[in-house]
């Protein structure tokens, strides 16, 4: 008979390999944010043809087309939960905040996945080149963790409402506005060329940000997931 | 030894009651069903049982030797098998299995994997995607999980709902077996099932 041995990290990557196992077999959530992304990057791609607007629409543009990809398929972690019908099995036998972290890390590891084919598709499709790759790059990665974090737990609190997809829209467009404001704006700098002293304000709001959403994730889980 | 204890239990949907100041107890070795018509509220009451649902008024409340239960005391010593809660049909059976009883803290073997899907008889069936299963065969991997987990605390409703003759009686066997050891509740309008239980509480009548 099964014997006591799991640590808390165990049962984050088991939950992190149930998503994966899922995701690899039904392709819900991958398929949506990389279609999603490719189709916009294109559309965007044709409409501006050869003439090219400033950095700042063209940051803004990056960050709208990460958002909405992002959007469209990260709050199916909870959302499938509920319509398949295996959330109650899951809040029965697993601990929330294992939940809700193994979760987070998935929609981290889509978000790698679609940023790994977004970026250079981006850089080539609407020729912008990020003068400063290392701060983008950071600024990316900060963004996305914020994204993740900040989409998990909106996915939990709307996966049980009859009008999800509504009102995912209407809760995360507030929550996620300081992180696209300070994403846009750390990728503006990267796009000019300017150091981390001219974006250093933007990243230090979005690594605030970042703690701040997913502390708060964690400890409001419990109340969201019981509900 | 656990006992649990439904004190003045009513619940409504908006205006309509479904049930009202419904009180009962029970511990270790015993069962209680609980009958009623359709829309008297069972599968209601296990839902409020298992700490997911809650009442409108009146408390349910898990104790042991060391007074109250706290939420995750009694889940980790709790199975439930309801034809609502579904496992990943993406997943194989062994995949589930082993994804539940990790998420309890718990490791289990290959071997133990065996015994339990031969069990419910679903030997050779382990690797098969528990979405190419029938209503039956996924009722019946249901016990194979809650046999895994070893409860003190068992809440069904409706136990055999989709199995046939064979799959009723595995688990009519399995509930006999597990009689003197857990707490048995059991949402149910057959009558082998009520009759298999101790005490019937009954709703809506």
């Amino acid at each position: 008979m099964p014997t006591v041995s799991v640590s808390w990290a165990g049962k984050i990557t088991t939950v992190f390999r149930k998503e994966m196992l899922s995701e690899f077999r039904t392709r819900y959530a991958f398929n949506a944010i990389i279609m999603f992304s490719l189709v916009t990057l294109t559309v965007v791609s044709f409409s501006l043809g050869i003439n090219r607007p400033g950095p700042e629409v063209m940051a803004a543009l990056f960050w709208i087309i990460l958002f909405f990809a992002a959007a469209s398929g990260l709050a199916q972690v909870f959302v499938k939960e509920e319509e398949s019908h295996t959330a109650g099995f899951l809040r029965l036998y697993a601990p929330a905040t294992a939940v809700l972290i193994g979760k987070i890390i998935f929609n981290l590891f889509l978000l790698i996945c679609m940023t790994v084919l977004l970026v250079p598709l981006y850089i080539i499709l609407l020729d912008t080149i990020p003068q400063n790759f290392i701060l983008f790059t950071i600024g990316l990665l900060l963004g996305i963790i914020g994204l993740a974090g900040s989409t998990t737990i909106i996915a939990a609190i709307v996966s049980r409402a009859s009008i999800k997809g509504a009102l995912f829209a209407v809760l995360s467009f507030p929550v996620l506005l300081p992180l696209l404001v300070a994403a846009i704006e750390i990728t503006l700098v990267s796009f000019t060329g300017g150091d981390f002293a001219a974006a250093g304000s933007a990243l230090q709001l979005l690594l605030a940000y970042d703690v701040v959403m997913l502390t708060l994730s964690i400890m409001l889980f419990d109340f969201v997931w019981q509900l | 030894m656990i006992q649990l204890e439904a004190i003045d239990l009513s619940k409504s949907f908006g205006t309509r009651r479904i049930f009202e100041n419904v009180s009962f107890s029970t511990g270790i070795g015993e069962s209680l069903a609980i009958t009623g018509p359709n829309g008297s509220g069972k599968s209601t009451m296990i839902h409020i049982l298992t700490g997911l649902g809650r009442a409108s008024s009146g408390t349910v409340q898990y104790s042991g030797d060391r007074g109250k239960l706290a939420f995750e005391q009694y889940h980790d010593r709790m199975s439930v098998v309801t034809p609502y809660h579904e496992l990943y049909d993406a997943l194989t059976a062994f995949e589930n299995i082993v994804f539940y009883t990790r998420m309890s803290g718990r490791e289990v073997s290959r071997e133990d994997m065996d015994e339990a899907v031969k069990s419910v008889g679903l030997t050779g069936r382990g690797n098969d995607a528990v979405g190419s299963y029938s209503s039956g065969m996924k009722q019946r991997l249901k016990y194979a999980l809650a046999r895994l987990r070893q409860p003190e605390i068992l809440l069904l409703d409706e136990p055999t709902a989709y199995l046939d003759a064979s799959g009723k009686e595995l688990i009519l066997e399995y509930l006999k077996s597990l009689k003197n050891s857990a707490l048995m509740v059991i949402a149910t309008n057959e009558r082998e099932e009520a009759d298999f239980a101790d005490r019937v509480c009954q709703l809506g009548g």
